[in-house]
């Protein structure tokens, strides 16, 4: 963004002379969206997936082992549904701030407050999803000899399935939302975009517009995506 | 490193305890204030399409689109229209919160045992007295449940208001260079703290009224 | 694999749950003998559930042993004795994320059975549980009506050839027209298959319907009588089972037997009221009741007229 200023001489930016709709800071400004694709939506775009994929995939393994020995020892859900409580009521921004004397100001600094965030509901889900199954099912496949094991890899996992599906999606698209937030600390993600267009004066609406459009767009994006995936594997749900 | 500013921030609090209350307020008073907005609007449009069975798509809509507008984004969009205050961010977080606040009270409604409500039907209640004698008591535990997720996570994000200058705890968060660190994580333990509160009165309300529906054993 | 019958006993079986007053079974010895249907019931909270569960020890025992075949459970590999053992409860607990050809399949999965031999054997359930092989395999469970569930359910519990089967009210929630419909078809299937069976119900009826042996418990788990259906309708040994089973347990008596067991005289039937021989005394009864007359004609599989039967031959 800062490019064309290092240039010196008259600060005219390089895409030649702003259009009649950026001078009256339009909402809908197509000709910036077209020429800053490359510059700036599409990398801020391709870092926010990065952002959202790495926390829900630690998230995802980090929660499942809690959920994993909330579920087999009941004394530990309460207090590290407890702990997963706190995190998610601890707010981004001091979040963020908190961590960087640790981890700098770096993506990673911006990864472990976004993970921390998505095992609150990822924590819940798996886990009430592997304790919906009915207390019938889970005789009958003591009875017919399943061992612990294979009760919970053949029964309580697939059935908890779509629970925990949802949750995952949940996860991600709130994910999608609060890495916004990261770039209140790193120029990184489509964060960085709707910041810069808020701090100009007068608010640069195209690119507020461009940018939290396409946050929603990713969003809703994977939520139909998951929701694809969800459907197709759980076939047994599809009834009714 | 993290030590110091854990004792930093527990210094900061009887410092600065006059600021942290001003402050606590504000955060109270814009998050309640959107929750409440957010009530009215979303609560009888959520009570009246689960009802209804009516609206599936509406609901699973409304919460998606609901959950993936970014905050940061929407509070920006506020101030372009709206301009810098407390309005502007109470829009921002009323948008925000409508959307887990009706979807919950439809699927907790909606959810409602169909042969419990038909029951209700064939003794003549009224399609109102159903609604407010059995599918709001049989639904309540998962509405209060859906509602303590949506106080939480409006109280939270209150905060991001802050940054664009709208006042309460997170003005304390989005000024490190004046309150220092511990300044920062004391805030924050305080919104956590607010946060932590309002779920655990909605939580005990929550098991009030389960309780009232599974036999004593 | 196991599939012969196999006989089974309780000796002085004993069960305390921890914290409770009293026994829920209180040394219950009886012993089913091979290939045969012993039916447990007795009033709601008299301990049949946990009678059965102990077999397969869902319920650890607390004193007294129970053997199979000669051998205590307790010295059976935990896994293997549950395989081995058909299991069918109430509620049924099919899988509901499986098939209803994997549900069946289950248990010879875990044998490690290929899946060739699986197919055929799912096939050949369905078949003798009465479903349509073709139609209903790759269907779930929440496709199907209750009977066809418990049908289902049956098929799973058979699947293993298991040489015994726990049956906990299979047939509890069904309605009374498909339950006479599934109760004939598990005595055709038994027939066939000669299993031992423990079947609990709380349906008197029910029992002396099924059970070559009634074994009836009273409160605190104790066993009250265990005999066949004849002796306990002819001569309970107390006023609890005479109670439990009824005031009309002589009528009952004669839905024990059918036509086809008397013996017909060759005097003239027309105009009488014509019934086939495997019609039983107590149906017969009732129509010559409901028709006011004295003597009916008993009709053979052929349709023709084996001979004629008089009132008082019915109640002899
Ligand atoms: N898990 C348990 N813990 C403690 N007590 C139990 C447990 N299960 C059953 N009981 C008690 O043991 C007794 C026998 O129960 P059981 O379920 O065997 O009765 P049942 O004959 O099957 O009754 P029903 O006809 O109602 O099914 C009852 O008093 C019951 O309350
Ligand atoms: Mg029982």
């Amino acid at each position: 963004m800062t490019g064309w200023l290092l240039a010196g001489g008259p600060v005219i930016p390089n895409f030649g002379r702003p259009s009649a709709c950026l001078k009256r800071n339009g909402w809908f400004c197509t000709d910036w969206m077209g020429k800053h694709w490359g510059d700036t939506l599409q990398p801020a775009l391709v870092q926010h997936i990065e952002l959202t994929l790495v926390a829900v995939g630690i998230g995802f393994a980090i929660a499942f082992l809690l959920a994993l020995v909330g579920f087999r020892w009941r004394i530990f859900d309460a207090p590290l549904g407890g702990l997963t409580d706190l995190l998610y009521a601890i707010p981004s921004i001091a979040l963020f701030q908190l961590l960087v004397p640790l981890t700098g100001l770096t993506v990673t600094t911006v990864e472990i407050a976004l993970t921390s965030y998505t095992l609150f509901i990822l924590y819940r889900n798996i886990l009430s999803g592997l304790r919906s199954v009915p207390d019938e099912v889970l005789e009958s496949a003591r009875g017919m000899g399943f061992t612990r094991l294979q009760t919970f890899v053949r029964v309580e996992l697939p059935l908890a399935a779509p629970a925990i599906l949802a949750g995952v999606r949940i996860a991600t698209v709130a994910t999608i939302s609060i890495a916004t937030v990261a770039a209140f600390l790193i120029q990184y993600g489509l964060g960085a975009p709707i910041f810069d267009a808020i701090e100009t004066p007068d608010l640069f609406k195209t690119e507020l517009l461009a940018s939290g459009g396409l946050a929603i767009l990713l969003a809703l994006t994977a939520d139909g995506l998951l929701a694809v995936v969800q459907r197709a594997v759980t076939p047994w749900n599809r009834l009714r | 490193m993290v030590a110091s500013t854990f004792v930093e921030a527990f210094r900061f609090m009887p410092n600065h305890f006059s600021l942290l209350l001003e402050k606590a307020g504000e955060t109270a008073e814009l998050a309640f204030t959107a929750l409440a907005i957010a009530l009215v609007i979303a609560l009888p449009l959520g009570l009246w399409l689960g009802h209804k069975h009516r609206g599936l798509l509406l609901a699973l809509g409304i919460s998606s689109v609901g959950r993936s507008l970014p905050s940061v984004a929407l509070i920006g969009l506020g101030i372009g229209i709206l301009g810098v205050g407390f309005w502007n961010n109470t829009v921002a977080l009323v948008v925000l919160a409508i959307p887990p606040v009706l979807t919950n009270t439809y699927f907790a409604v909606e959810g409602v045992d169909p042969d419990a409500v038909e029951a209700a039907r064939g003794m003549g209640l009224t399609e109102t007295q159903i609604l407010t004698r059995v599918e709001l008591p049989l639904g309540l535990p998962l509405l209060l449940a859906g509602l303590r997720i949506a106080a939480v996570f409006v109280i939270a994000t209150a905060t991001i208001a802050g940054i664009f200058g709208g006042g309460g705890l997170g003005d304390i968060m989005a000024r490190q260079v004046t309150y220092g660190l511990g300044g920062v994580f004391a805030a924050a333990l305080w919104v956590a703290g607010l946060a932590l509160l309002t779920a655990a009165a909605l939580g005990v309300a929550q098991r009030a009224a389960s309780r009232r529906m599974t036999p004593r054993t | 694999m196991p599939s012969a019958a196999a006989e089974l006993v309780f000796d002085e079986a004993t069960k305390v749950y921890p914290g409770r007053e009293g026994a829920a079974v209180d040394h219950l010895s009886l012993t089913v003998p091979a290939g045969e249907i012993c039916v447990l019931v007795g009033p709601s909270g008299g301990g049949k559930t946990t009678a059965l569960k102990l077999v397969n020890r869902l319920i650890p025992l607390t004193g007294g042993d129970i053997r199979i075949d000669g051998t205590s459970i307790l010295d059976h590999d935990l896994v293997e004795l549950r395989r081995s053992i058909g299991y069918v409860i109430q509620q049924v607990g099919l899988f509901p994320h499986m098939t209803i050809e994997a549900n069946i399949g289950t248990v010879p999965k875990l044998l490690g059975r290929d899946r060739k031999w699986i197919r055929r054997r799912v096939a050949e359930l369905l078949e003798l549980v009465g479903l349509d092989p073709d139609k209903d395999r790759k269907r779930f469970p929440a496709e199907l009506s209750g009977g066809q569930r418990q049908r289902v359910g049956l098929a799973r519990a058979l699947a293993a050839n298991p040489s015994l089967m726990l049956m906990d009210e299979p047939f509890g929630a069904i309605d009374p027209i498909v339950r006479a419909r599934l109760q004939d078809e598990f005595l055709r299937l038994q027939h066939e298959l000669r299993k031992t069976v423990v079947f609990v119900t709380h349906d008197i009826d029910e029992a002396i319907k099924l059970g070559d042996r009634i074994a009836i418990l009273r409160e605190g788990g104790r066993l009250a009588q265990y005999d066949t259906p004849q002796r306990i309708l002819e001569q309970p040994v107390d006023d609890f089972v005479a109670d439990f089973v009824g005031r009309d347990r002589a009528l009952k008596a004669l839905s024990l037997r059918t036509l086809g067991d008397l013996e017909p005289t060759s005097a003239a039937g027309d105009g009488l009221p014509r019934l086939p021989a495997e019609t039983n005394l107590r149906d017969a009864l009732a129509v010559l009741i409901a028709e006011h007359r004295e003597a009916l004609v008993v009709v053979g599989a052929d349709g023709r007229a084996l001979g004629v039967v008089k009132r008082e031959d019915l109640l002899r």
